[in-house]
């Protein structure tokens, strides 16, 4: 690790202020950020915590609608069940230490192409709430480690419609255990939706051709004569793309006879 | 004697108190007054010729004390290979020199061509950016076929990648591919070995320190034997004397190989060390120890098997391409040669074996003995390619082993690939294994796993190996440079307790809880009263330390014969207080008494006149109560045994489940119970690891993809099922004076195989003409592997 200063602001308007210093970095479970610095990958000269953010903490619930604080744990979320679909996502996130850090901003902030929560967020229809705006998940995520946020901006809170069903279907890539494939199916009285995650060089995106057929019908079988292209999807040393293009099919049929 | 105690009992690990309450104190732990920081600068090439090194910037830098490269170590000599090797044709084995640092060139990601002391470790990081190296990068040599045909040399000066061409046994040659030739039939497979990273929980670490007032140096290193170590540094390395020089290795956060050998990290320190007159420290990180640590395997064979109509074995041929990396290791060529084609007739009374293993030198880490060590290599082209054989011709395949298998009457034994075995049961391991495995209930399983629209597979493995390698004069012909006994000293004090100084280390086996079972058993007394001393080599005999599952036969055997010792003298000096002969005492219980008389004294009362020997025959006895003992074994030892593996696969994501794993060995006669199923355990925990998950890639350029835990997969405990271990089939060993063999490593030997067969067997019997899938049969594999049976 290089040396940096730390800033424990208590309020989003302080935090906002203290990511203004040059090369400033917000600093939520370090779970992410942390590795990268001991490996000196990065040398912010500030960290600003979100931990003791008041407002950026906890799960309240309005509705069909529930508000996660940009700075509540994975394991916040794993206990709230108030979106079972979401809470069990949260569950197999990393080991307990990492849930007990890790938060759904750093994750959101940090958009890595195999990670959970952005399935989630996108096959959800979530918004994004930041200290200056608010962004749909259709707009918010950009492609692998890319997100709509500007420099220093922070995530706040993340809203998530519930939906009537839902699940997500986790193949894990066994070193990390992030996915290699996750597929994310959320059925809403307008349609259902399908998030795919671990599988494109794009990072996280939507599977339109399921969402259709899903809408018409809500069962696995549904899908049977989808193929989904090999094109641009990862090649790496756990998976050919044609692998993960047979994971995703197989993951999103899981998930809808999964889901509830 | 309670058979709660002693030999045979299922003692707890008394030095689990320590490790268990975060006492334990590893190198890493030890802070030495005015300690200093040695980091390393590594090439992130790998392959590079050195054009100059700047180290002025570095120098300059806060709290750096001193910096180090190639240059300043030209004059020291190279960390040796322990083993010659000579060719087919009797050319010896090229042997390039390992220098400290990298010196003119690099030759895999991670060799460290500089080294930089300073206060702090956070110093010696920083000052390590600022070294400028210029290096040219070359084209990488990483798959041995293009290694051998190329003109890329990862050593320039011996002007080919290939260390020997070597032939076991090379009079069999002709006989064997005649054999081959007019079999009724020959089965014919290519694998991979896959070379893994040992990944032992605490990485290496290295205090080097020096005391100019006497000219000693101590080396605080993670060895699985200080003595070794020692001795290459002194011999080969540094030149220091030994008796300048103290190793002592503490406690050791497992090794599984990788800790045997010298490295050239503590020569820096201990070089370092001299130069500042202060202490220098140095600890891997993790990626140090990825890129690093000997990795293990790393085989690419062809293996042929011939037979008859009727199923008798005629003969087996390999072909195998063994990966040393950039430089030669310490073992690194007796463990693909001589702990590997000696085993290649396996448990079968086949006539013929012919092994021909070409070493080649590629740009990436070195590679060396890992937890089993050539044996697993060995066990699994056998078993891979006798299972294809029972496929090919419609045999059941535990009864083609059966029929092959060496019978208990015609032991000793001479195998076709040149060792003699001294004693097994390879039908009582199978009866055994197919009652504890359960294997008439699989049908039933099968039909429940079909049920649930998985594919249940069955794998069965029969293995033999051979642990304690020895003897010293035998290996010394085979081009052993070490003998490979080992010592004890049995220091009886003078209140009746114990110190047992072993050359063994123990760095995860239990030697702490299972020597003194040993030990009590001969004395009659209570262990508890019994203490070992290893690791530091200004206390202990000259001994070799621990791997290839020689401790308990070897060092054990020292133990037994120290202990002997001490009962004779201690008879003696019992015939003196009783006024009895020595030849009318027998030792019971803890009590020498005289025969056919209520005269008696006891142990301690005889330790107590030893060291107070007043009225003493002083004429006749020497006062004092130490023996020291050192064994060298007349053979190898031979555990063998059956395994059974059932997996079931998921035909739409090619994932694996091994659901059970069942463990029958033999390891001759058992001191504890309970640490042999936990090596059991262990080691099949690797050998899962082996055969599902463990995969060290490089690419094309020779870099390491799989570096870290984000793409290394280690095997983790929800990969396990729970384990059958059973070991009451154990025959005696018969030349140790224990009977026993060896059950470190077996768990690895045995399960790769097993669980491989398994997967073959599911693929196979749920329609899928799959006949091989190299390790790790990764779920990607298997899908792959479906996809083109298709
Ligand atoms: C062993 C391990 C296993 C894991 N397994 C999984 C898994 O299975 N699935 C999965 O999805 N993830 C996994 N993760 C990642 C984990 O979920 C992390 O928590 C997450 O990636 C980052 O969250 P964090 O709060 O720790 O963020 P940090 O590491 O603190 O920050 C990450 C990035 O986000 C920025 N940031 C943090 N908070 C905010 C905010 N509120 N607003 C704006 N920017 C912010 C930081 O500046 C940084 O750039 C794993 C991590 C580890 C170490």
């Amino acid at each position: 690790m290089y040396n940096f200063d730390v800033e424990k602001p208590g309020t989003i308007a302080e935090a906002a202020a203290a990511m203004g210093a040059d090369e400033a970095q917000a600093l939520g479970g370090g779970q992410t950020l942390i590795p990268t610095l001991k490996q000196r990958l990065a040398s912010p000269s500030t960290l600003v915590s979100l931990r003791g953010v008041a407002e950026m903490q906890g799960i309240t619930r309005d509705g069909d609608s529930l508000r996660i604080g940009g700075a509540t744990t994975h394991a916040a979320v794993a206990a709230d069940g108030s979106y079972p679909a979401l809470s069990a996502l949260a569950a197999h996130i990393g080991d307990p230490a990492v849930r007990n850090r890790g938060t759904i901003g750093g994750s959101l902030a940090n958009n890595d192409p195999a990670a959970c929560y952005p399935a989630a967020a996108l096959a959800s229809g979530a918004t994004i709430v930041t200290n200056t705006r608010e962004i749909a998940a259709d707009d918010y995520f950009q492609g692998m480690f890319e997100t709509a946020l500007d420099e220093g901006e922070i995530i706040t809170a993340v809203r998530f419609p519930i939906p009537q069903a839902a699940h997500y279907e986790k193949f894990v890539q066994p070193a990390s255990r992030f996915a290699l494939v996750g597929v994310f199916v959320a059925k809403f009285a307008d349609g259902v939706r399908v998030a795919v995650t671990g599988a494109s060089n794009e990072g996280v995106h939507r599977w339109a051709e399921a969402e259709a057929a899903l809408s018409a019908d809500f069962s696995a079988g549904a899908i049977d004569g989808l193929s989904v292209s090999a094109d641009n999807l990862i090649a790496d040393l756990h998976g050919s793309a044609a692998y993960r293009a047979h994971l995703v099919k197989v993951m999103t049929g899981r998930a809808v006879s999964a889901a509830s | 004697m309670p058979k709660d105690t002693g030999i045979g009992a299922s003692t707890v690990r008394r030095e689990d108190v320590r490790f268990l309450t975060g006492t334990g104190e590893y190198t890493d732990d030890i802070v030495l007054a005015k300690q200093t920081y040695a980091v390393f600068a590594r090439s992130t090439v790998a392959h590079g010729t050195i054009k100059s090194i700047d180290t002025s910037a570095a120098e300059a830098m806060p709290g750096v004390l001193a910096v180090f490269t190639g240059e300043d170590f030209v004059e020291v000599g190279g960390n040796p290979a322990g083993w010659l090797i000579n060719s087919r044709d009797g050319e010896p084995m090229k042997e390039p020199k390992r220098p400290v640092l990298a010196h003119g060139k690099v030759r895999h990601v991670g060799d460290a061509y500089a080294a930089v002391i300073a206060e702090t470790i956070e110093q010696a990081r920083d000052a390590v950016e600022a070294i400028e190296a210029d290096i040219d990068e070359l084209p990488a040599v990483v798959d041995m076929n293009d290694a051998l045909s190329g003109s890329n040399f990862v050593h320039d000066e011996i002007e080919t990648n290939q260390c020997f061409d070597w032939g076991w046994i090379e009079d069999n040659r002709e006989a064997t591919d005649n054999a081959i030739k007019n079999a009724h039939h020959v089965t014919t497979l290519e694998l991979v070995n896959n070379r893994l990273v040992p990944n032992a929980m605490e990485p290496r670490a290295s205090i080097g320190s020096y005391k100019a007032s006497t000219g000693e140096y101590t080396l605080h290193t993670t060895s699985q034997n200080p003595h070794l170590t020692r001795l290459l540094i002194s011999a080969f390395v540094l030149g220091i004397p030994e008796n300048m020089l103290t190793v002592i290795a503490p406690d050791v956060g497992g090794g599984f190989g990788s800790k045997i050998y010298h490295y050239g990290e503590e020569a820096l320190v201990l070089a370092a060390a001299k130069k500042l007159g202060r202490p220098v420290k140095w600890t891997a990180d993790r990626t140090e120890s990825f890129l690093t640590d000997a990795h293990g395997r790393d085989h690419v064979t062809k293996i042929e098997l011939a037979l008859d109509a009727e199923g008798n074995f005629l003969a087996f041929r390999t072909d195998t391409k063994a990966n040393v990396g950039a430089y030669l290791s310490n073992f690194s060529t007796a463990t693909p040669t001589f702990l590997h084609g000696t085993l290649m007739a396996g448990n079968y009374t086949v006539p013929l074996v012919y092994v021909n293993v070409k070493a080649v030198f590629t740009n990436t880490a070195p590679v060396d003995a890992y937890r089993g060590a050539g044996r697993p290599e060995a066990t699994y082209s056998l078993e891979r390619v006798i299972d294809k054989a029972a496929r090919e011709l419609g045999m059941d395949p535990i009864e083609l082993r059966r029929k092959n298998f060496i019978k208990p009457d015609q032991y000793p034994y001479a195998s076709a690939a040149g060792l003699e075995y001294d004693a097994g049961n390879y039908d009582a391991l199978m009866d055994k294994m197919e009652e504890v495995a359960d294997v008439a209930g699989f049908e039933a399983r099968r039909q429940a796993s079909e049920a649930k629209g998985l594919l249940r597979g069955f794998g069965v493995n029969a293995y033999i190996e051979a642990c304690g390698i020895a003897p010293s004069n035998l290996v010394g012909v085979l081009g052993s440079r070490v003998g490979l006994y080992d010592a004890a000293t049995v220091r009886v004090n003078a209140t009746g307790n114990l110190s047992v100084m072993v050359g063994a280390h123990s760095h995860g086996q239990g030697h702490e809880t299972a020597f003194p079972q040993v030990v009590a058993e001969m004395l009659g007394i209570d262990p508890a009263v019994i203490d070992i001393v290893h690791g530091d080599t200004s206390k202990i005999p000259f001994g070799m330390g621990t791997y290839g599952s020689r401790s308990l036969a070897v060092c054990g055997s020292a133990v037994v014969r120290a202990t002997e010792k001490i009962i004779n003298k201690a008879k003696k000096i019992a015939g003196h207080m009783l006024e009895a002969s020595e030849h009318d005492i027998t030792l019971s219980d803890g009590v020498f008494s005289v025969d056919g008389t209520d005269k008696s004294v006891t142990f301690g009362e005889v330790a107590l006149k030893a060291y107070i020997p007043h009225e003493y025959p002083l004429e006749d006895i020497e006062p004092g109560l130490e023996e020291t003992a050192f064994y060298d074994p007349a053979n190898f030892t031979y555990p063998s045994g059956a395994y059974a593996c059932e997996v079931e696969v998921d035909p739409d994501t090619g994932k694996v489940r091994v659901d059970r794993m069942t463990a029958v060995d033999d390891f001759g006669n058992v001191i504890n119970p309970m640490i042999v199923t936990g090596q059991v355990h262990g080691g099949l925990a690797q050998g899962i690891g082996q055969a599902l998950v463990e995969n060290t890639s490089y690419d094309e350029n020779g870099q390491l993809l799989s570096a870290s835990y984000m793409d290394y997969t280690m095997p983790r405990a929800d990969d396990m099922p729970m384990f059958a271990v059973d070991h009451s089939q154990g025959t005696l060993c018969t030349h140790n004076p224990l009977g026993v063999k060896g059950c470190g490593e077996a768990g690895a030997i045995g399960s790769p195989p097993t669980v491989v067969n398994a997967v073959i067997d599911a693929l196979q019997s749920g329609g899928r003409n799959v006949t091989h899938i190299d390790m790790p049969v990764t779920p990607a594999r298997v899908w792959d592997a479906m996809q083109n049976a298709k």
